[in-house]
């Protein structure tokens, strides 16, 4: 009979933080914008049809860096979450903050039970009345839960991309500037040019009475952007 | 017996498909009402809806009364409801479930919108309601029976499109006009004589007032306008641009002349 060998919980916790880390560096990144009029989710996506943002209630969006499939999974439990909550209590009654609770305890839970961590990186982008009230919560593969001020960054080039959309973004910066903000960074890390057609771009109007989510197509980026 | 799931997001689910009723059923709390003899009761009952289709879409509307035997229950219920960006439905039978199963009707129709990233067809909405309303049957047996209208524009035929529906699921495509509830027959009478080919926004909604003013004629389960008190019938207009209420202060101006007007 062979005795299973003892590997220190510190051990254990590392390589499956370093497993997760290395998938998720891997995925290209995304940018979370706070702004006057609302919050932007940018990021390079070479799929039209596979989605790493979405809507999930009203004034609430998701965006996942990662296994596309792990992220997917957590988007559309996020939206069975927040429609269940919605229909049995009131639409007013679905939060960021319950949500991304929810995400945080579910990642940590996966990260120490499950065979193998998510290889995920995400974001809740919660908009408020004004940009005081805006919540943009980052859940990480082991269920760490961040308040981000201003703006996040997911994925890979975290801290390059960060440094690189602060200096361009000054305060009371509109959607177009925004975006071109966002773009520049982003490319400017990776050293390569993105194509209209491959930036996935989402908004979350503050002036919208309902649902406050809608795309921006690749046309109107290339006008911001020439 | 189903999966065990992880954390309070239920990962792992089997509840594989779209569907914000499947998700209900999957967790054991689709609403249901359980009782073996409703007859006995007396509840609110929603009565007039109509629908009409004029040259850039549809116009939806119901009055605002609620019956409970021969008492007014309520006088200012919404029968009406946007469903979606390009579709509208409206009710009428027991109210408090009509009212339940038209929420869950509009969570489904944007819960598939956002998890697949695009819209049903018209087609599958009015599918779906018809699905709705036949798993109610064992209720309608017991009196307590909820018939809906649904109306929309079809973004793949460019045209406005009527549904109406009866008790075990049967869906019908309505054509020019339709309405249901007790002051049903009177208003499609009505419809009957005024529905013509090319008719504007303003004539429809004209239509459509006039339509439930002449059901309330007849019928005392239906209440017309009533602009001392400001009961003034829900009306929704839907086009390619959308789903657009008609406010208040617009409908008491076209419904002062056809009241005025009446023989």
């Amino acid at each position: 009979m062979s005795m299973p060998f003892y590997v220190p919980p510190e051990q254990l916790v590392k390589d499956r933080a370093d497993f997760a880390r290395k998938g998720i560096g891997r995925g290209r990144p995304i940018v979370v914008v706070q702004l006057d009029d609302g919050i932007l989710l940018i990021g390079e996506n070479h799929s039209p049809s596979l989605r790493k943002i979405g809507e999930v209630y009203d004034r609430i969006a998701f965006a996942g860096v990662g296994r596309f499939n792990e992220f997917e999974m957590l988007r559309v439990a996020g939206i069975r979450y927040a429609d269940l909550k919605g229909f049995s209590y009131s639409r007013a009654d679905v939060t960021g903050k319950g949500l991304a609770n929810a995400y945080s305890q579910t990642l940590g839970q996966v990260f120490s039970h499950e065979v193998k961590p998510y290889e995920v990186d995400i974001v809740v982008a919660e908009l408020g009345k004004d940009r005081s009230e805006d919540n943009l919560f980052r859940i990480q593969f082991d269920g760490t839960l961040q308040d981000a001020e201003g703006f996040a960054v997911l994925g890979s080039y975290v801290d390059e991309i960060g440094e690189a959309l602060a200096d361009r973004l000054g305060t009371g910066v509109g959607l177009d500037e925004a975006i071109a903000a966002a773009c520049d960074a982003i490319e400017e890390t990776s050293g390569e040019t993105v194509e209209p057609q491959h930036w996935e771009t989402a908004f979350l109007d503050r002036s919208a009475q309902r649902r406050a989510f809608r795309r921006i197509s690749a046309d109107e980026i290339a006008r911001i952007r020439s | 017996m189903s999966q065990p799931t992880i954390g309070p997001l239920h990962l792992g689910e089997p509840a594989a498909d779209a569907s914000f009723l499947s998700v209900l059923e999957q967790r054991g709390v689709r609403p249901t009402w359980d009782t073996t003899d409703a007859n006995a009761l007396v509840l609110p009952e929603a009565t007039t809806i109509l629908a009409l289709t004029w040259t850039d879409g549809v116009v939806m509307a119901g009055d605002r009364r609620a019956t409970a035997g021969n008492v007014i229950a309520h006088s200012r219920v919404r029968k009406v409801y946007e469903a979606d960006r390009h579709s509208a439905v409206a009710i009428s039978g027991t109210a408090g479930m009509a009212v339940e199963l038209i929420k869950l009707f509009r969570t489904e129709l944007e819960h598939y919108e956002k998890i697949e990233g695009s819209t049903l067809s018209l087609e599958g909405k009015a599918n779906f309601l018809a699905r709705m309303i036949r798993g109610n049957l064992a209720m309608a047996f017991q009196g307590l029976v909820v018939i809906p209208l649904f109306c929309g524009y079809d973004l793949s035929e460019s045209r406005g499109r009527l549904f109406s529906f009866d008790v075990v699921g049967g869906r019908y495509d309505e054509f020019n006009y339709a309405a249901t509830g007790s002051g049903g027959s009177e208003a499609r009478s009505f419809l009957k004589t005024a529905w013509q080919e090319g008719l504007g926004r303003e004539e429809a909604i004209g239509a459509a007032i006039e339509a439930l003013v002449a059901a309330a004629e007849e019928d005392a389960a239906t209440g017309g306008p009533d602009l001392k008190r400001g009961i003034l019938p829900n009306v929704l207009v839907v086009t390619a641009d959308g789903v657009e209420e008609i406010e208040d202060e617009a409908l008491a101006a076209l419904a002062g002349p056809i009241l005025e007007e009446r023989p």
